[in-house]
């Protein structure tokens, strides 16, 4: 009662009319109408109805083989796959991202100059390329030696026990995340104002506390927003690794469909659930980014 | 503290101090000598290198010439026999400790409490035991007399509040020399009153201060000193009163009216 009457425009009273008449006096307001609104919405209706129309009389879907599938033990175990290889891969490419960036931001020219070139170079090769390429690392370099150049080897191994398809997968996948994220952490960084720094530089904290304890907790508030979207990519991005035959959810599905042909309904089992994936860390996204918003209003910005 | 007025070292010793952005000569041979105990006021233009000035004795700049030492040990640098070596940025945190700042513009940590705020330095540089260091801190909000304020934001504190837990906040460190750059500027008028009396009683208590400030009743009532800076260079020192009502050169005089009327 009292939250819904806070909630309407408050009376303006006789006051407000210069003429003397009170609202609701002989007087009916009329809401702005929006005729276009409902052209929009039948529009968008006829095109649901046209794709549910596609969705059920089409038989060719063979619902009943997605549900067959959607929850076998090969195709679980594809997800699993998936979310293993998402986590790992993010691993490297974050905690490479944010390596870059603090090279990047460094005042030692050799560090950041390195990171620049880092990032030229991953952003430049498309991530399938890059993930065959560490794969068949092997046929260029057989062996992998430790001893000195030129000289004699300490320890020699072949490459391809080494290089893995998972070891290939997570690298790849990672690395050429990791110039992105470099990317998204160093704005954030930037976003700190340099008198946060000074100011903890002045206590007596080191560069490398500095950053820890008050630039990135900082940082974080513009950086969660851009990296959320990175890992949702991740999640779709590591369907990539099917050209080297990592067994995640496409890969899982490619075989079942191979022998089966059945390659319609598997595909829908796999969009089901990288649809299912990214639903949810979008949802862990935007609770993330209300809880910092939340502290948004401990801000330098906001001064009384 | 009174060790220090005993072996009669300065608690800053400037020397012909340059500092250079680029091309641009911001200190331009710079001596100034603190006495631990005293209180020095630094006034001047805008520009004229008063906030260079601190962040060098803090060793937040290189020097680019001349010899800059607080408490008898050099700014940056370790002398050996003939041989002036660069110190490791650890080392130059170290010294940084014993030196307490205070920014125009308070630069609280936004993301934490006041309390935390305080307690923040000691623990991560010092790696204090926490309980210790919340009683300390708790001390220092009540001598800043904000004791019911431990849990705010400093979003939610008014800026002569901020500006109190910022000197708080250096003084848990327990440094021997404070540095403060314009602490009231950036306040509304009815604020500056609170934060210049913690800067007072700090003095009273014979902290060795370095302030600037355009506050002429501070200065008058606490400054042993007062110094008048102008393009880079130190134009005219002297005791307040004496700067106040006579200033010897033309700059100081024009600087002092305009900054009266
Ligand atoms: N980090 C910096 N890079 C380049 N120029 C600077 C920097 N800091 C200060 N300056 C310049 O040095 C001069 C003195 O600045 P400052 O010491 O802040 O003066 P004041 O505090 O007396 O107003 C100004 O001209 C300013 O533009
Ligand atoms: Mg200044």
């Amino acid at each position: 009662m009292q939250a819904g009457e806070n909630n309407r425009l408050p009376d303006p009273g006789p006051a407000a009319y210069p003429s003397g008449q009170a609202s609701g006096q002989g007087l009916t307001v009329v809401p702005l109408r929006h005729p276009w609104r409902w052209v929009g919405a039948a529009v968008i209706a006829y095109v649901l109805l046209l794709i549910a129309d596609l969705l059920i009389t089409n038989p060719r879907w063979q619902w009943p083989t997605v549900w067959e599938y959607l929850f076998s033990g090969p195709v679980l175990m594809g997800v699993l796959a998936t979310i293993t290889l998402t986590i790992l891969a993010e691993v490297v490419g974050i905690s490479f991202g944010i390596l870059l960036a603090i090279m990047r931001l460094s005042p030692n020219p050799l560090l950041s100059w390195s990171s620049a070139m880092f990032t030229w170079t991953f952003r430049g090769i498309p991530p399938l390329v890059m993930i065959l390429f560490i794969y068949f690392f092997s046929a260029l370099v057989p062996v992998l030696s430790i001893g000195i150049p030129f000289g004699p080897s300490l320890e020699v191994v072949r490459t391809n026990t080494v290089i893995t398809q998972t070891f290939a997968a997570v690298i790849g996948l990672g690395l050429a995340q990791a110039a992105y994220v470099a990317e998204i952490v160093r704005s954030g960084i930037l976003s700190v104002s340099q008198g946060q720094t000074s100011a903890a530089l002045a206590l007596g904290m080191t560069p490398l506390k500095t950053m820890r304890h008050v630039v990135f907790p900082q940082a974080m508030r513009v950086i969660v927003p851009p990296l959320g979207n990175e890992v949702i990519s991740m999640v779709k991005a590591t369907s990539l690794v099917s050209v080297i035959a990592y067994m995640e959810l496409l890969t899982t599905v490619q075989v079942i469909y191979a022998r089966t042909f059945e390659q319609i309904p598997m595909l829908m089992v796999a969009v089901i659930w990288y649809g299912v994936l990214t639903t949810v860390l979008t949802l862990v996204q935007s609770w993330i980014e209300k809880r910092l918003n939340k502290s948004a209003k401990n801000s330098p910005g906001v001064r009384r | 503290m009174s060790g220090h007025v005993a072996s009669g070292v300065p608690m800053v010793r400037a020397e012909g101090v340059v500092k250079r952005f680029g091309a641009q000569e911001v200190l331009k041979g710079i001596d100034l000598v603190v006495a631990p105990g005293e209180v020095v006021c630094l006034i001047g233009p805008s520009g004229s290198g008063k906030s260079t000035l601190l962040r060098c004795i803090n060793h937040l700049e290189h020097i680019d010439g001349g010899a800059l030492s607080v408490d008898g040990e050099l700014v940056g640098y370790r002398q050996q026999g003939r041989f002036l070596y660069e110190l490791k940025p650890a080392e130059v945190c170290r010294r940084r400790r014993e030196i307490g700042m205070v920014f125009q513009h308070f630069e609280l940590f936004p993301h934490l409490t006041a309390l935390e705020n305080i307690m923040m330095a000691p623990q991560i540089v010092l790696g204090r035991k926490v309980q210790d260091v919340r009683d300390e801190a708790t001390a220092l909000l009540d001598r800043v007399g904000l004791r019911e304020r431990a849990g705010f934001y400093p979003s939610q504190l008014s800026g002569g509040q901020q500006q109190r837990v910022a000197i708080a906040r250096a003084l848990a460190m327990k440094p021997k020399l404070m540095l403060f750059d314009e602490p009231t500027s950036a306040l509304d008028p009815e604020l500056v009153g609170e934060v210049l009396n913690v800067m007072r009683d700090l003095a009273a208590g014979g902290m060795t201060m370095v302030v600037v400030t355009h506050e002429m009743g501070f200065a008058r009532d606490v400054a042993d000193r007062v110094v008048f800076m102008d393009q880079g260079r130190m134009v005219e020192e002297g005791p307040p009163n004496e700067i106040f009502a006579r200033p010897k050169t033309e700059r100081a005089r024009s600087f002092l009216d305009r900054l009266v009327g």
